[in-house]
């Protein structure tokens, strides 16, 4: 009799046989953990692929020391549970300078999360890093591999990419060249949520809606998560029903308005929303629509 | 029939519950639509994406703004702009890679690849349609079946892709008139026949307006009685599905160990179920085990099926690792070295015939060479043309010769075990797709029959380590007298030994062999092969043949166990062989009577390195058949 898979299930399937070859053919693979929703998602996944062993790769957290405390507790614990060792970079050059989402505005975002990113890889001399982006998120997304690879200075060429045929991935690459590997390409965000409660995967509970102290500024509302928050004249926070959508650094992520308590309720709210997931994000709009591809080429991602 | 309807937002807002369950029974389909330039595939894709209320108000903001700055349809919301990605090439106004889009109706998730039309990126098409369940082939109404269609169509069943949907796209702009529609249906199917595309299914749309789109028949098009592009899709079989009733196939990725206890094989199912229990054969190897359990990390599961990934236990303790495959014992896959396939280059870098390039089939990656195409398929004309290579874009058949035997399938039954792409060596860029239609060796069938006892038991129950004593040199060098000498010396030492002569084995096994370049090598090939059987089983093998040529000689040492080849070079002189000629051999030659003579009219090759020489100039046959077996004890310690 034919059993028949759901596209959960042969999403999940993609996803890990995308990990184990990644595990198979690359020196020193490593996975991208930002403590996100799809950064739970592809954990999860990677303590599926590898059982009963441990997840054979670290995680890395290119930190910028303005997440949300949430963020960090999560992923403490997270690491702990899937018996993974977490390494967390610093970028010591952001770090020495002061450099903050207040004052510094892109650069903050360029150093601390683009230039972070490439020196963390470049420290532990990994060859091959998993993220979470999906295909699904914005336009030029739509078109990046799988295996997306990085030149020595983790440049990214859109035009110069391998063709990916069935499921047979090439990873070989030359000597200082990385892969950045994406294993929730084909996920949609309607998917990742369906698979957070199909599994009891836990996520950071900012993204359930809760009464939370804000402050409305540029037609964003943000949290103020701590006592670095700048306020201005006469801004006062006041605790309203939020959550959020993405998790970012605290000062640069917008909350919405909220009563979705459940996570059925914030799919509800997703499914029924009109705005999409990366719009809350202040660092997408500040260039435009190629703005996410002028990130990637620069090694962002 | 019934009306789809995408995303119920009625359900959703109600009961979000009971449409989560029903959304999480979908299964998933993907499908990839190809088209020329301007057959409104983006603005297809778009619709498709914008019905199924995929697109959030921020892009259609966006969107709307865009349509009037850049769009091609004045006021009006351009679809297309949805689709098309990068900033180069939205500045040309054409897609120009493949891009991956989702939507999904009550019924089933979509998988979109847009695929570009134009001719310099047949490689997008190839790589988006090597995963789709179906292709959508779409066809401006008011040009009818162009060249391009013809391309697109056959590289879609070139690849296997079983479902072939034609669009009649822009039907609006032919009046939505069916007689146009029946005469470009007719043409596509007289060519459909001619490359062997079964069936297809033909729709009339417009994807700017929406007609046939979600819903069948739009009043445009009362006289069309099929169903729309989206019933049509969620009703098509999912390719997955079929493959579950085949024999097992799970090419091992990884081999889990995470403690002594346990080791575990972690695949993707290709093909077939798995159940605890099931007999399974490893191919290559041929050792056959039975599944012992399927473990996952919500604990050990009663069955696997086709498109899972898993990781099993064996019931014994088998040699398997990455590269083998795990399949069902009673019909297992082929090994072979030698393929004729279908190529798709997808590099700027021309083939290069005899160039090693990596080759990587499933989890395997070995090295491979392609000979000169046989032919070049034109994909326009479906000629097939001469050629001495393939360039950009170019499709050939030709034949594939792996350093070592690969498990394989044909194509047609598998894409896992069937499909494999090409890797320059020196750029790592994935320079082809193949697609393997058979083996080139006759034995394909034949299946390494593993066996339970180990050549080393064999050996050891005759206390002693299996050889082959490899003599070479002239005729009349001295060869068969040392190396009997030397055989009966070990015989009276209680070795187990047999003695393999020239002139004996041409008497029977290579009867049928003369003495032109290419038997000779076949003799030595035969020879060697003969060599080795009888060393798996445990003797000492001597061998006497002038063997002239340093390749074939070398092909038999790396048939041998390492260290148990021992070249010996009986060194006589060509004027002392010839005065001795004790056979009359040489004179026949020097007076033309025997061709091909080693010395004489063919070469001999002298081992540049060999374990043992003798210099019979220097020596009796006695004291170099002592010091052959002077140098076997040496080597060993002990002669075991």
């Amino acid at each position: 009799m034919t059993v028949r898979l759901t596209h959960l299930e042969r999403l999940e399937a993609e996803s890990i046989h995308i990990m184990r070859e990644v595990v198979a053919e690359a020196q020193r693979p490593v996975m991208l953990y930002s403590v996100g929703k799809d950064s739970a998602v592809m954990l999860h996944l990677a303590r599926k692929a590898f059982h009963p062993a441990p997840p054979p790769f670290p995680l890395l957290h290119v930190d910028t020391t303005w997440k949300f405390r949430a963020m960090y507790d999560l992923r403490d614990h997270a690491a702990k549970a899937a018996g993974m060792e977490l390494l967390v970079w610093h970028n010591p050059e952001a770090a020495e300078r002061g450099i903050n989402p207040f004052d510094h505005g892109a650069l903050h975002t360029d150093m601390w999360k683009t230039q972070g990113l490439k020196q963390g890889l470049d420290h532990y001399g990994f060859d091959a890093a998993f993220g979470g982006a999906r295909r699904d998120e914005e336009k030029s997304r739509a078109k990046e591999r799988v295996f997306s690879f990085r030149s020595a200075s983790h440049g990214w060429d859109p035009k110069n990419q391998r063709p990916e045929l069935w499921n047979l991935y090439n990873a070989r690459k030359g000597k200082g060249e990385s892969i950045r590997v994406f294993p929730l390409s084909n996920w949609t965000e309607l998917d990742i949520w369906q698979y957070i409660m199909a599994e009891g995967i836990e996520i950071v509970p900012l993204y359930l809606a809760a009464p939370r102290p804000v402050v409305e500024r540029d037609g964003m509302l943000l949290m103020v998560d701590d006592d670095r928050f700048r306020l201005a004249a006469g801004e006062e926070p006041t605790m309203r029903s939020i959550r959020f959508r993405t998790l970012g650094c605290y000062p640069l992520t917008g909350a919405v308005e909220s009563e979705a308590a459940t996570l059925e309720e914030v799919v509800r709210e997703m499914l029924l929303t009109t705005t999409s997931e990366r719009q809350g994000r202040a660092i997408d709009r500040e260039e435009g629509a190629a703005s996410m591809e002028k990130k990637k080429q620069e090694g962002y991602f | 029939m019934g009306t789809p309807s995408y995303e119920a937002d009625g359900l959703i807002a109600e009961d979000i519950g009971a449409y989560l369950a029903q959304h999480q029974n979908k299964d998933l389909l993907r499908f990839i639509t190809c088209g020329s330039v301007d057959d409104g595939k983006s603005t297809l894709i778009g619709r498709l994406l914008y019905d199924s209320k995929m697109i959030f108000e921020d892009h259609l903001a966006a969107l709307e703004e865009d349509s009037r700055r850049i769009g091609t349809h004045g006021q009006e919301i351009d679809f297309a702009l949805l689709v098309d990605g990068l900033a180069a090439e939205r500045e040309q106004g054409i897609t120009i890679d493949v891009a991956y889009r989702f939507f999904a109706t009550e019924k089933r998730k979509f998988i979109v690849a847009d695929t570009p039309g134009h001719e310099q990126y047949t490689r997008n098409m190839i790589t988006g349609a090597s995963t789709a369940d179906a292709a959508v082939i779409l066809v401006d109404a008011r040009k009818g079946i162009l060249t391009q269609t013809r391309r697109h169509s056959f590289l879609a069943h070139l690849i296997g892709v079983q479902h072939m949907v034609l669009a009649v796209n822009k039907m609006d702009l032919v009046g939505y008139d069916e007689e146009s529609f029946a005469a470009i249906v007719a043409d596509y199917r007289a060519f459909a026949a001619a490359i062997g595309i079964t069936e297809f299914t033909a729709i009339p749309i417009s994807g700017f307006r929406g007609d046939n789109i979600t819903a069948a028949p739009s009043a445009n098009t009362p006289w069309y009685s099929g169903p729309s592009l989206i019933a049509h899709l969620e009703s098509l079989p999912l390719a997955s599905e079929a493959a579950q009733s085949r024999p097992l196939r799970m090419p091992v990725q990884w081999v889990n160990r995470p403690n002594l206890d346990f080791r575990g094989f972690a695949g993707l199912i290709a093909a077939g179920t798995a159940q605890p229990g099931d007999r399974v054969r490893i191919v290559p190897s041929g050792k056959t085990s039975t599944i012992a359990s399927i473990e996952t990390f919500a604990g050990a599961q009663p069955s696997a099926v086709a498109g899972q990934a898993v990781t099993l236990t064996l019931a014994d303790e088998v040699d398997c690792s990455r590269g083998d495959v795990i399949a069902s014992a009673d019909d297992p896959p082929q090994s072979a070295d030698q393929f004729e396939g279908t190529l798709v280059w997808l590099a700027d870098d021309a083939l290069i015939p005899g160039r090693g390039y990596w080759l990587k089939l499933a989890t395997q990656t070995v090295t491979a060479t392609i000979a000169e195409p046989k032919y070049e398929i034109d994909v326009n004309t479906l000629d097939h043309l001469a050629a001495k290579t393939l360039g950009l874009n170019a499709i050939g058949v030709a034949e594939v010769t792996t350093e070592r035997p690969i498990t394989f399938e044909p194509y047609a039954d598998s894409r896992t075990l069937g499909g494999f792409i090409l890797i320059d060596k020196l750029t790592n860029a994935t320079v082809a797709a193949g697609m393997i239609h058979f083996s080139l060796r006759r034995a394909q069938n034949v299946h390494w029959q593993a066996v339970d006892i180990a050549p080393g038991q064999r050996a050891a129950m005759k206390n002693q380590r299996p050889a082959v004593l490899w003599f070479t040199g002239l005729s009349g060098s001295g060869k068969s007298t040392i190396a009997n000498l030397v055989d009966k010396r070990l015989f009276r030492m209680n070795r187990h030994t047999y003695l393999l002569d020239g002139d004996n084995v041409r008497h029977g096994l290579n009867k049928d062999l003369g003495f032109t370049e290419a038997d000779r090598i076949e003799n030595i090939r035969r020879v060697g092969e003969v060599a080795r059987l009888m060393a798996d089983a445990g003797l000492i093998v001597i061998t006497a043949f002038i063997s002239p040529f340093r390749a074939e000689r070398d092909m038999v040492r790396a048939l041998i166990p390492e260290g148990d080849f021992i070249e010996v070079h009986i060194d006589t002189p060509l004027a002392v062989a010839e005065a001795r000629d004790e056979k009359g051999l040489y004179a026949k030659a020097r007076i033309g009577e025997l061709k091909n003579f080693t010395g004489i009219d063919s070469p001999y090759e002298e081992p540049e390195r060999p374990e043992i020489r003798i210099d019979t100039t220097a020596m009796s046959a006695d004291e170099a058949a002592a010091l052959i077996v002077d140098h076997l004890l040496d080597r060993r310690g002990r002669l075991a």
